[in-house]
């Protein structure tokens, strides 16, 4: 355990050290410039102090952003309003549904394309380019238009975002499971036609099971795309509500500690479902002999 | 050929066309194999030993040439699952158990549940591998996983099997506890066996034929009926008679091998 401690403890000390410095080097121009006008002298201690309690600092010392995290969280659930709309519980949850839902309809639709490809001769000779081409388009152009149709045919909320997270995701998971569903060998496939099996009992015994590493490694990488993608499609949509509608609004009104709140709050979000899956990967892995 | 004819192969050929041209891998090779023979096919590499073995098992298609098997096509005889096929890695499913894995054939032939539990039981005694149903492949060492592939190979009702260099990554040690076990195997079962081998005493102490074949192209040098009997003690190794067939067989494949030994 202490062997693990120490040297994540230094790497994140080392962080804290850099990010306190670059606030003092980034914010005291400003802290110089409000003393100047003011008429008074400011010392180096007095400059430093400035630098990291200013309201809407270029970057905010880890101790104010810790600060507005702990009021959007923690003390509104003490105050039993945890879920209320000024709460970033909320915005994670409003963040969280559309990544979730983006993630499993990517997912869906990644391993049907995967299964496409790899038991059709036409779909294999021409899906893939479609694929890779789809992702070249800057998902930030995409993104209003697909908000914009589906609202014209009454879909609104939830679905539109999860669309865009769905077309983020879907492409590791294509990718990954083409190349899992191929990986039995030429033997283990012989000898699935020496028993006469069908073709959905060599897809279901043997092809599926043997891309699971795959597809784990996949879903990772997939659900931190649904996480960008559901935030993208927040941007769009007015800044209504979740995580991208806090960084939105945030960047509107210059408020700098709000932003930073709700890129921990992504970044925190992200790592948890990525663990989560990790976790799921473990214990499969493992219980099916492939760990 | 007669009512007990397993495989008859007539002027078989076969030809790939490679980038490099086209590569002979079986040329004019006819073969009859009876029933309850067990055949052994020696030779070096690019014989087309395994190549031959393949075209009994529908894997390959030959380019000339009639074969049977039990006197139907090759195809037919796979889709009636007419053999078992035992290949040169073990292929044991990781997520599966031993059981498992010895199921697999007969989930995939539509066995009922209670038939799958009692062949799997027995196949496992067979191979003597009884108490070992519920582990994993990763448990077994590789001579026991071989076993519990042979056994997988047994497990349906398949008269003939073949079995292409199923002891060639295993140690000499093993290998000959393994030899010993097959013999006892095929005299209890009285299947016919075809048998890739490139070992000569593994040949001469498994076999009623022995096939002795030369490469470029792929054909048959030699045909040795063993005059061994069938039943046959590991140190019958050391008898004149079995030297003799040794001798004939090392004879016959330098003969096939003259220019470029």
């Amino acid at each position: 355990m202490m062997r693990n401690l120490v040297p994540i403890l230094t790497v994140v000390a080392t962080l804290f050290v850099l990010w306190y410095g670059a606030a003092i080097a980034l914010n005291a121009p400003w802290a110089r410039d409000q003393a100047a006008r003011a008429g008074q002298e400011l010392g180096f201690g007095a400059l430093v102090v400035q630098t990291w309690t200013q309201d809407k600092p270029k970057l905010p010392a880890p101790h104010q952003v810790a600060a507005e995290i702990w009021k959007t969280t923690g003390k509104m659930v003490l105050a039993g309003r945890g879920f209320s709309k000024r709460s970033l519980f909320y915005h994670s949850w409003i963040t969280f549904s559309a990544t979730a839902l983006g993630f499993l309809l990517g997912t869906a639709l990644g391993v049907a394309l995967a299964i496409g490809i790899v038991y059709n001769r036409t779909m294999d000779m021409s899906v893939m380019p479609w694929v890779i081409a789809s992702q070249t388009i800057p998902i930030l152009a995409i993104a209003p238009m697909i908000i914009v149709v589906l609202n014209a045919v009454g879909i609104s909320g939830l679905l539109p975002k999860a669309m865009i997270s769905m077309y983020l995701s879907f492409f590791p998971v294509v990718v990954g499971m083409v190349k899992g569903l191929r990986s039995p060998g030429a033997m283990q496939l012989d000898q699935m036609r020496t028993w006469n099996a069908s073709a959905s009992q060599t897809f279901w015994r043997l092809r599926l099971p043997s891309s699971m590493p795959y597809l784990f490694t996949s879903l990772k990488v997939g659900m931190a795309a649904s996480l960008v993608g559901a935030i993208v499609g927040e941007l769009p949509t007015g800044a209504v509500a979740g995580l991208g509608a806090r960084l939105l609004a945030g960047s509107y009104y210059g408020q700098t500690i709000q932003i930073w709140s709700a890129l921990i709050m992504a970044a925190t979000l992200a790592a948890a479902l990525v663990g989560i899956i990790g976790l799921i990967q473990r214990v499969t892995l493992k219980r099916m002999g492939m760990a | 050929m007669t009512k007990d004819t397993v495989i008859s192969a007539t002027d078989l050929s076969l030809t790939f066309q490679t980038n490099d041209g086209p590569v002979h891998a079986l040329k004019d090779v006819s073969l009859n194999v009876e029933q309850g023979d067990f055949v052994s096919f020696i030779g070096p590499s690019g014989c087309g030993k395994t190549t031959f073995l393949r075209v009994m098992a529908d894997l390959e298609h030959p380019t000339a040439g009639q074969i049977t098997v039990n006197g139907v096509s090759p195809e037919d005889a796979r889709k009636a699952r007419a053999y078992g096929y035992v290949f040169q890695a073990a292929g044991l499913y990781p997520w599966r158990t031993i059981g498992g894995n010895i199921r697999l054939p007969l989930e995939i032939m539509g066995y009922a549940k209670s038939d799958q539990d009692a062949r799997v039981k027995a196949v496992l005694e067979l191979v003597e591998l009884s108490g070992f149903e519920k582990k994993f492949p990763w448990q077994l060492s590789g001579g026991m996983q071989q076993r519990a592939s042979i056994a997988r190979a047994l497990a349906f009702d398949a008269d003939l099997l073949l079995m292409d260099e199923p002891f060639g990554a295993l140690d000499e040690i093993v290998r000959d506890h393994l030899n010993e076990q097959l013999l006892d195997l095929w005299k209890r079962t009285q299947k016919t066996i075809c048998f890739v081998t490139h070992s000569i005493p593994e040949a001469v102490y498994l076999s009623t034929k022995i096939v002795v074949m030369s490469p470029r192209p792929g054909r048959i040098a030699d045909i040795i009926d063993s005059p061994l009997p069938r039943d046959r003690p590991l140190d019958i190794r050391d008898t004149p008679e079995f030297l003799e067939i040794a001798h004939r067989v090392r004879e016959g494949l330098r003969a096939g091998h003259g220019d470029d030994a």
